[in-house]
């Protein structure tokens, strides 16, 4: 199958006074399954409007395997868009929905009829074909909306909230076709979402979006370990942000002091440049904030919460100036229960404690 | 079915009764009594009246005449009035307020004042005339009235806003994506616009055609003011019969004919389209397959197709603009279109305003300032007598409407009561029978009873008219309602009436008080049954508008024309309002 590469130079949208789009420069490989996550309004939605042609950009190109595309209307980009809602035309049967691209490109009705059937079987449902949309279920209906879309071979593929609609179970068995699919067919997929599991297991990069700019792009791995804004690490999971000042730079490695407390402790960069004395949040994941003896700080426990594999503990640091902290193991049968209030010691290894700068990433 | 308790039963029947007994007595009872006097004569059975109906052409002819220009304000209003729905369909918020307040304000003015107008402007010294002298184009004024082509410039003036909003319901659920998913697919504009939207906006196309030709079919107002001899109208020819001869009979024949075919129409539209596409209920997301048959369907698809090529062939022609492709922007040929419309139909009335303060008369351009033509109204009895019965009919109306018709409406909408949909073909039935037939049924009975004349009797007929709207107004607005608010009052230990009243009412209010203006603004508006029932005597004011117009033509009634423009303004501005305010809760 055919997949493309896109290119997006320093493109920027504005809707009145409202910034929609930053400029904002972004590539995407061939065949690679890019996510662009961030919360409503982030500029995510009016990335992929512009990507697919149905909204003007005010400056800026987007190059489809280096032709430029920037002023071609939306029919003739070669990009295949799946709606949020599906857009399913509800005059038209299961099989004149998918065949309608087909139409549009004069494909031979032979030729069409053979290209819906493989469609209607890539995705499942060659059962289908004669019903109306209406008469599908939701997740029925999402995956014709993305038979219609592969049907056609679209160089690029646009996933705007696809799995909104659909209740956690079926999410997930659908998260699992579309990977299948991106696999079989090897197109590139730009996917929007809010939801950041679903970001962190579907892509090979994720597009982190905030106020209409990218706050940070990179691998999963990337994004949850090494993020370059508090942003970026309260969005993705759960995390401690702790204040802190920078002692002394060592490369990756840095010598901090906690909060108001004048307990040194040592932490990693996140890739970008730190300066001694200058104050810093300091990131641990909960499962890597180890309950135990001997830790770097101790606190009150006042709430343990077990959701099924995890066990989570709330706890009150004694230490002035510190936000309350979460730490997470997997649930264990048989372990001394906790109890509220009791005193605990909190500790992590230095590899685990992120440094990031105060505000915004540079 | 559920069983339901013997004091359930009673408090449902309690509800619907009021409305079925107000119809019964009031709308079956005199219309049913019309249709008998045609064919009971003092000698009991005859078919006299029908051999005197169909033994020359004359009845025939005028039928002809009465299809011709109903069908040709149909075809005008729906082809002109698609690209203003399209329009407001489309466009921001703000806009979309715009446009549809002044779709408003025409399709609220009172046909009598939108025809007058069209009089005024047509006439010798009117301002078409002037302008064609001045531009050159004509040496002495034309004869613009009293023609074919003045009374279809008056129907659709009187009818494009009604066709407007029909369709405008239809097209607001579609969705905007279906458009942009098939551009995304390869779509051309054109194809997209005659292979998706077009389809999908069928169903408010048919309802509008539907509606706008039942509409025109029993209306004389236009036909009476602007046309000629030769423009005669079915429901005119009642008129006479009933006024100048008394003959009920033979009027009763003609509204048997009337009848009949509005009745064909409705047949024929049920067998094609499904009459249940005009409740509104039908958004397109649940479009039933079409009843056509394959090889109409097809023609009909390869037909769009068609349109669809040469459109876009057409828009390929054209010198291709940058930001002209966005699929959600209107072209500036469709704005021109649109605003032109909308200015042909709101400005007659408009040009009124400067015309009922001018001193020359009703020539253009007004001449001079005077307040004399006001002077002349408020010093009249007969017209402020006739503002103060109209606005107390059109109270009464509104109360007795509301009274009436909202627990009606609870009883369709909150329980399931076998028949529903033949309960709201009965109740709805008052839209779709001509006004005419109704009108004069209505003052047969009421001349029995002693009621002519009287303005008991004319809010019972105007809340027959009206009561339809409240329904339909109050079953929406009792659809958006959301029924766990009064289960959440009756949990923390409110009873019945209590959760009514400090739950359910002032949550409804808005939409209540919507639906008592809509009434209010029925029976402010209303002429035919008044023209009857008002014996002569006792005159509301559109009758004593009509009675003034087809005596002469005066520019007091421009000064009438204008009170009753700006107070149906200010009349949907506060009804607007109040919707607004409900839609924002």
């Amino acid at each position: 199958m055919v997949s493309s590469s896109l290119c997006i130079r320093e493109l920027s949208k504005r809707y009145g006074d409202f910034v929609a789009l930053a400029p904002t420069s972004l590539d995407v490989a061939k065949g690679e399954f890019l996510t662009l996550l961030g919360p409503s309004g982030s500029g995510k939605t009016t990335l992929l409007s512009l990507i697919a042609g149905l909204a003007d950009p005010d400056e800026g190109q987007i190059l489809i395997d280096d032709a430029d595309v920037t002023h071609s209307p939306a029919y003739a980009r070669d990009i295949g868009v799946v709606f949020q809602n599906y857009a399913l035309f509800p005059h038209m049967t299961i099989e004149d929905n998918i065949a309608f691209p087909l139409k549009m490109r004069r494909v031979s009705d032979a030729e069409a009829r053979r290209r819906t059937a493989e469609a209607l079987e890539t995705v499942r449902l060659p059962h289908v074909a004669k019903r109306y949309p209406r008469e599908l279920s939701g997740g029925q209906q999402q995956r014709i909306a993305l038979a219609r879309c592969i049907v056609y071979r679209p160089a690029i593929i646009l996933m705007d909230e696809p799995l909104g609609a659909l209740d956690k179970k079926l999410r997930d068995q659908m998260q699992l076709e579309i990977k299948r699919i991106h696999r079989e067919l090897g197109t590139t997929i730009v996917y929007v979402t809010h939801d950041q599991e679903e970001a962190m297991t579907m892509s090979d990069r994720i597009c982190l979006m905030n106020a209409g700019a990218i706050e940070q792009l990179g691998t999963p791995q990337d994004l949850y370990f090494r993020p370059r804004s508090v942003f970026v690490a309260d969005f993705l999971g759960e995390s401690n942000l702790l204040s802190a000042t920078v002692r002394g730079v060592d490369g990756e490695q840095l010598d901090i002091v906690l909060a108001e407390q004048l307990a040194a402790s040592r932490a990693v960069g996140n890739g970008s440049r730190f300066a001694a004395g200058e104050p810093i949040k300091v990131m641990v994941r909960p499962q890597n904030l180890v309950v135990g003896e001997g830790g770097q700080l101790s606190g009150r426990l006042t709430d343990v919460m077990i959701s099924g594999s995890l066990t989570r503990l709330y706890i009150a640091p004694e230490t002035a100036g510190l936000p309350q902290l979460v730490a997470a193991h997997p649930t264990r049968s048989g372990s001394a229960p906790y109890e509220i209030g009791q005193r605990l010691s909190l500790g992590w290894h230095a590899a685990d404690a992120v440094a990031i700068h105060e505000g915004k990433g540079s | 079915m559920r069983t339901i308790s013997q004091r359930q039963a009673w408090t449902r029947a309690a509800m619907g009764a009021p409305l079925v007994v107000l119809l019964v007595l009031f709308l079956v009872y005199p219309v049913g009594q019309l249709l008998l006097l045609s064919v009971y004569g003092d000698n009991g059975f005859t078919l006299a009246q029908y051999r005197q109906l169909f033994a020359s052409s004359v009845y025939l002819d005028v039928l002809l005449i009465t299809l011709k220009i109903s069908l040709a304000t149909t075809l005008v209003c729906v082809v002109t009035g698609y690209p203003i729905a399209y329009l407001i369909s489309v466009v921001g918020k703000e806009r979309k307020a715009t446009l549809l307040f002044w779709v408003l304000l025409s399709f609220w003015t009172s046909f009598l004042v939108r025809a007058f107008a069209w009089i005024v402007l047509l006439g010798r010294n009117g301002v078409i005339n002037k302008l064609l002298l001045s531009l050159g184009i004509i040496s002495s004024p034309a004869s613009l009235l009293y023609n074919f082509g003045s009374v279809l410039v008056g129907m659709v003036n009187a009818l494009l806003p009604l066709a407007v909003l029909t369709m405008l319901s239809v097209m607001e659920n579609i969705d905007r994506n279906l458009p942009r998913a098939a551009a995304t697919l390869g779509a051309r504009p054109g194809m997209a616009f005659w292979k998706i939207y077009f389809p999908l906006s069928l169903p408010g196309v048919a309802a509008a055609g539907i509606m706008v030709f039942v509409t025109a079919i029993g209306f004389f107002i236009v036909p009476a003011l602007l046309g000629g001899r030769r423009e005669t109208m079915i429901t005119q020819l009642i008129i006479d019969q009933v006024q100048q001869t008394m003959n009920w009979g033979f009027a009763g024949a003609i509204a048997v004919l009337l009848l009949v075919v509005v009745l064909i129409v409705f047949a024929a539209y049920d067998r094609l389209l499904g009459l249940s596409t005009m409740t509104g209920a039908s958004a397109p997301r649940n479009a039933q397959p079409s009843r056509l048959s394959g090889p109409v369907v097809r023609t009909g698809d390869a037909l769009l197709t068609l349109l669809g090529a040469v459109s876009d062939g057409i828009l390929r022609l054209l010198p291709s603009r940058r930001r002209g492709r966005n699929p959600d922007q209107a072209g500036l040929g469709l704005q021109a279109f649109v605003w032109t419309m909308l200015l042909i139909i709101s400005a007659p009335t408009i040009l009124m305003i400067p015309l009922s303060f001018g001193s020359g008369g009703l020539n253009w351009p007004p001449q001079g300032f005077t307040l004399h033509w006001y002077e002349t109204v408020l010093n009249s009895p007969l017209w402020t007598q006739a503002m103060l019965r109209s606005l107390l009919v059109g109270i009464g109306t509104g109360l007795l409407a509301m009274l009436i018709g909202t627990p009606a409406a609870f009883l369709l909408v909150r329980s399931d009561i076998r028949g529903k949909a033949a309960w709201l073909a009965f109740i709805l039935s008052p839209i779709v029978v001509p006004r005419m037939i109704i009108a004069v049924g209505l003052f047969y009975v009421f001349a029995r009873m002693g009621l002519v004349g009287s303005a008991v009797g004319l809010v019972l007929g105007h809340t027959v008219v009206a009561v339809p709207y409240v329904v339909m107004t109050m079953m929406a607005v009792l659809r958006n309602y959301d029924t766990r608010l009064d289960q959440a009052a009756q949990s923390l230990g409110a009873r019945p009436f209590a959760t009514l009243r400090y739950v359910t009412f002032p949550i409804l209010g808005a939409g209540m008080m919507s639906s008592f203006l809509f009434a209010f603004a029925t029976s402010f508006d209303e002429l035919t049954i008044a023209l009857f029932a008002t014996g002569g005597l006792n005159a509301t004011l559109p009758k004593q508008f009509w009675d003034e117009v087809t005596l002469q033509v005066s520019p007091s009634i421009a000064a009438v024309s204008t009170c009753l423009f700006v107070f149906m303004g200010l009349l949907i501005f506060v009804a607007e309002r109040l919707r607004r305010r409900a839609a924002a809760r």
